[in-house]
C-alpha cells in the first residue's frame, strides 16, 4: 500500500492548479510527537474542517461577514461531543457541497466509525470533545497559528487525548 | 490545517491528517499523512458507506505508533462515480465569495486595459 500514489490533483479545479503546485515546501523542521501509549489504549479525538456545528446550541460559522469580506473566513471552532445525531448538526461553509456531510456527518467527521472502532478494542476510546473549524481562512491562517491551534492543543491535552486525526475538506 | 496539526505535534499530542492533497500535507512536513483520491468534502468517503469510512479510519491508526516519520500511506480506494459528476457534485451550489471575488478583480482589470 506504501507504494500507491493518489493524484492530489483529481478533483481541485484546473485554475487553482498553478498556485497550489507551486506551493512550497514551508521552512523549519517538522516537529513530531511520539506516543506514549499503545494505540489499543490511545485516546482518540477527531477534527475537521467541515464548517460543522450544531445547530441547536451553537452559533453557525460567520458566513455572512465572509460574504462581505471575501478575504476573510472565520477562525473559530465548535466543540461537538461524541454521540450526536445527523439531527444536530448543521453546516456553514461557502466552499462545499454540505448536502453529504449533512447526510452522513461520518465522511467528514467520522463518531461513528470511531466509536465502532471503541467498542471493537481497536482504540482505547473515542474523546468525549471533538472539534470542527471552517476551512476557509483567506491569503493568512494567523489566528489558527496564533491563537486556535494553542487553545485547541491545551484542550486536548486536558482531556488526554494522545491522537488527533485532522480531516480537511 | 496543517499550522493546527504543527500545534498540537508541538503539545505532545500525535497528529495524523486525512487530507484529499497529501502533497501539501508534505510540503508543511506533517508527520502523518493518509492520501484519500475523494472529492472535497469527503475525507473518509461516501455518505453511509461504512466500509469505506472504516478503510479511510484504519489506515490513519495504522500511522499512530510508526518511527520512521515522516510517512504517507495513500488509500487505494477509487470514488466510485464517474469524475465529472463527482467533480460537479463536491461544489457549492453558488460559487464562494472569493471566487466572485476574483473574477469581479479580472473584470474590472479588463474594463481599466480598454479605458
Amino acid at each position: 500500500m506504501t507504494d500507491f500514489r493518489i493524484d492530489s490533483y483529481k478533483f481541485l479545479p484546473r485554475s487553482m492548479w498553478e498556485e497550489f503546485k507551486a506551493f512550497p515546501e514551508q521552512p523549519g523542521e517538522m516537529v513530531v510527537a511520539r506516543p506514549s501509549v499503545p494505540l489499543s489504549q490511545a485516546k482518540v479525538a477527531l477534527l475537521t474542517s467541515g464548517g460543522i456545528y450544531l445547530k441547536d446550541q451553537q452559533p453557525p460559522f460567520d458566513i455572512e461577514r465572509e460574504r462581505r469580506e471575501p478575504l476573510w473566513g472565520d477562525p473559530t471552532y465548535r466543540v461537538i461531543p461524541r454521540g450526536v445525531e445527523a439531527s444536530q448538526i448543521g453546516v456553514a461553509h461557502l466552499h462545499l457541497n454540505s448536502d453529504d456531510i449533512l447526510a452522513d456527518f461520518n465522511v467528514a467527521l467520522p463518531l461513528d466509525v470511531f466509536a465502532e472502532l471503541e467498542r471493537e478494542g481497536k482504540i482505547g476510546s473515542l474523546a468525549y470533545n471533538n472539534y470542527s473549524f471552517m476551512g476557509y481562512q483567506g491569503p493568512s491562517s494567523a489566528a489558527w497559528r496564533d491563537r486556535y491551534g494553542r487553545e485547541l492543543a491545551t484542550r486536548l491535552r486536558a482531556e488526554a487525548v494522545n491522537l488527533l486525526v485532522l480531516a480537511p475538506t | 490545517m496543517p499550522v493546527l496539526a504543527r500545534a498540537v505535534e508541538q503539545s505532545g499530542i500525535a497528529t495524523v491528517l486525512v487530507t484529499m492533497m497529501p502533497e501539501l500535507g508534505e510540503r508543511f512536513l506533517l508527520p502523518r499523512i493518509v492520501g484519500v483520491e475523494f472529492p472535497f468534502g469527503h475525507p473518509f468517503g461516501m455518505a453511509h458507506d461504512r466500509k469505506m469510512q472504516r478503510a479511510a479510519a484504519e489506515t490513519a491508526l495504522t500511522l499512530y505508533a510508526r518511527q520512521d516519520l515522516p510517512t504517507r500511506t495513500d488509500v487505494p480506494i477509487q470514488w466510485p462515480v464517474e469524475w465529472k459528476t463527482a467533480y460537479r457534485s463536491w461544489q457549492p451550489k453558488e460559487p464562494a465569495p472569493i471566487i466572485r471575488y476574483l473574477k469581479d478583480q479580472v473584470l474590472l482589470k479588463h474594463k481599466q486595459g480598454q479605458g
